[in-house]
């Protein structure tokens, strides 16, 4: 991420309590202009109630929320140039669909006329144009989803803030406004401010994800050093399918920790601040870091023996139990196939991997 | 149970239609007892003559609109006229009926939504307050608003002890407090529609609209009003029309100047002195009337969604 970028939305040091519930515990975070930022998260994780304090629907209870350097957080939301994309879009249902666009341009003071043809300029960039006389309820969901991105759009403003939009989407047409939104953010130029449950949804979309639970930053970063390397437990388990193991470091030499598995398993991490010699920690293997073989490897290589393999699509999911030791689950992707063999149910084999594919977590 | 029904064929059919007509009798005799039989006992007498110590005589006759909409002199054999004094009673009545139905509007409307956007739970025990003054009699409450309004009553009373008269105001007697009487017997048929309605409303709307830069005042206008009017149409309906009938405010509050239709049909009926088919005539003419007021409403407004839609 850029440093010269100027900071669209600075949240310092939020709090939010609804009496002696407190829904946010001290967030701060920077989201850059241009940027496509998620809050990602289960629900009752916060994210939501942040994007409302930024929208102005719920009043910050501590610290601010600043706009391009300019304190927001007193102003009501019609004052406020961020628009949002509802959760479950709150199209005006007596209106047209050309004035639920027109409505934020004349409310800012666009002439009728001026704002209907920039409203129609909005409902042709997301190709609604032939929809412009008709009313909400008279189109399919994914349609009213692209009216509701419209009309947000329309008045231009400086941050768009987008709650869960595609989760009443199947998923094929979900899989499109993904990549639809995304070109609509780069073309636009638009801060996105986007909320979602769904981590796939977030790792395609956005430039970074800050991921929330109970009320707290778990980790912020770009997809890759989410998936990659997260923190700590939360994240792991939460972003994508991992193996999560219990261990005990061993010992620490020269950034590296040696951590025991059970059963006389032992594996090389890299050294992780605050996890110490003796400690009994979490690890993080990704399935498809993890290659099986007859022989072991160069690098890191546990000996077991298949369970189980299962068929999801474009790969194979084979459960592997280490001699005597935990259950681990292998990814081999179906497009190579050819080249590799199939280990079936009670074969011995190895799993190999590569130093650095284990990753130590802070609980 | 479904394979069952479709080659068993008409056995189940019929009991299913047997008993389709035996549950909807209640709602048949509802209607024919509670309504079309009086309506249709009222027309027959509004065509009937009159017996001098009330009641009627079973001989057609036109006398009773006659006298309603033409002045025939003091021994009815002058030409006729148009006669103004009971279409000045209607005229008078809607006016006062409108005016307690905009009365009513403008205090039940902030007291509906105030209750519609109350936590959940204290919703109910709110609709509970505003209907406890309504347990008590129509009579003893509108005598009690009398009483309260005098000009020597609490109200005037408390108005010079804080100071704010010197002398008391006359409301009694006066249209306005018709109005006022009206507005107080019917204001929960105005509230509990609107209540309904806010109730249902989406508020991710307004804030919708507070997104798109509307302030408080134009979403109130151009997006709660719209997606709440059938409610507000049910309760000016169930206002106005009672009021339009209403006697016992007008009777009470307004005194002999502020006739109102009601009190002249009420007239009719009572004692010995009453003109029965004159009354079932004006009784016709006031149903007729809201029916017309009604009626283009409804025309109205299939117009304008079909325009819409």
């Amino acid at each position: 991420m850029p440093l010269d970028r100027e900071i669209a939305i600075d949240v310092r040091n939020a709090v939010k309590r609804y009496g002696d519930f407190t829904a946010l515990k001290q967030i701060s975070l920077s989201i850059m202009d241009n940027e496509f930022f998620t809050l990602l998260g289960p629900s009752g994780c916060g994210k939501t109630t942040l994007l409302r304090m930024i929208a102005g629907f719920e009043d910050v209870t501590q610290g601010g929320i600043y706009l391009y350097g300019d304190e927001i957080e007193n102003l009501p939301p019609n004052q406020r140039p961020v628009n949002t994309v509802f959760q479950n879009y709150a199209l005006f249902p007596h209106m047209t669909i050309l004035d639920n666009v027109a409505f934020g341009l004349e409310m800012r003071g666009s002439s009728k006329a001026d704002a209907r043809k920039r409203a129609g300029e909005m409902l042709e960039l997301v190709q609604l144009s032939q929809f412009a006389a008709r009313k909400p309820s008279q189109l399919s969901g994914g349609q009213q989803q692209r009216v509701a991105l419209a009309r947000a759009l329309a008045p231009q403003p400086k941050v768009l803030l987008l709650d869960e939009p595609l989760s009443a989407l199947d998923l094929k047409l979900r899989k499109a406004m993904q990549l639809e939104l995304k070109h609509l953010q780069r073309e636009t130029g638009i801060t996105f401010i986007f909320v979602t449950h769904d981590q796939e949804e977030a790792l395609t979309m956005s430039d970074r994800i800050a991921v929330m639970s109970a009320g707290e930053l778990q980790q912020l970063g770009s997809p890759v050093d989410i998936y990659e390397r997260p923190h700590n437990m939360f994240v792991a388990d939460f972003i994508g399918e991992t193996n999560l193991l219990e261990v005990s470091v061993d010992k620490i030499e020269a950034g590296r920790a040696i951590c025991h598995l059970g059963g006389g398993h032992e594996l090389t991490c890299n050294e992780v601040a605050g996890i110490g010699v003796g400690s009994n920690v979490h690890m993080s293997i990704r399935p498809e870091r993890l290659f099986m073989s007859d022989q072991p490897a160069e690098g890191e290589s546990l000996h077991g023996r298949v369970k189980e393999n299962i068929f999801v699509g474009t790969d194979i999911s084979t459960i592997v139990a280490l001699d005597e030791g935990p259950d681990f689950i292998v990814r081999t992707s179906n497009s190579d196939r050819g080249n590799k063999r199939i280990f079936e149910p009670g074969t011995e084999m190895f799993i190999n991997m590569e130093l650095g594919a284990a990753r130590l977590l802070v609980d | 149970m479904a394979a069952g029904a479709a080659s068993g064929g008409s056995a189940t059919t019929d009991t299913y239609k047997e008993s389709r007509t035996w549950l909807l009798m209640p709602a048949w005799l509802t209607l024919s007892i509670l309504v079309l039989a009086p309506v249709s006992m009222m027309l027959v007498y509004s065509f009937l003559t009159k017996e001098f110590r009330g009641g009627v005589i079973w001989e057609f006759s036109l006398a009773a609109y006659d006298q309603f909409f033409f002045d025939r002199g003091l021994f009815g054999d002058e030409a006729p006229k148009i006669e103004w004094t009971y279409i000045l009673i209607f005229w008078r009545s809607i006016w006062q009926a409108g005016a307690a139905t905009l009365l009513s509007l403008a205090i039940g409307f902030p007291t509906a939504y105030f209750i519609a956007t109350r936590p959940e739970h204290s919703r109910p025990l709110w609709v509970f307050l505003i209907t406890i003054p309504y347990w008590v009699n129509l009579l003893i409450r509108t005598v009690s608003m009398k009483f309260l309004l005098r000009d020597q009553g609490p109200f005037n009373d408390l108005l010079i002890s804080i100071g704010l008269i010197d002398s008391p105001l006359h409301i009694v007697n006066t249209n306005f407090a018709v109005q006022l009487g009206l507005f107080y017997s019917y204001l929960p048929f105005m509230v509990l529609p609107i209540y309904a309605a806010v109730e249902r409303y989406n508020f991710s709307l307004s804030e919708a609209a507070a997104d798109l830069y509307a302030s408080k005042w134009v979403t109130l206008r151009r997006i709660l009003l719209p997606a709440v009017k059938p409610g507000v149409i049910a309760g000016c309906i169930l206002v106005f029309v009672p009021s339009m009938g209403s006697f016992l405010a007008p009777d009470l509050l307004g005194g002999a100047k502020n006739f109102m239709i009601g009190s002249l049909i009420e007239e009719q009926f009572k004692g010995n002195a009453g003109n029965w088919p004159f009354g079932a005539a004006a009784s016709m003419i006031l149903m007729t009337m809201v029916l017309i007021l009604l009626l283009i409403y409804a025309r109205q407004q299939a117009r304008a969604e079909k325009t819409e839609g």
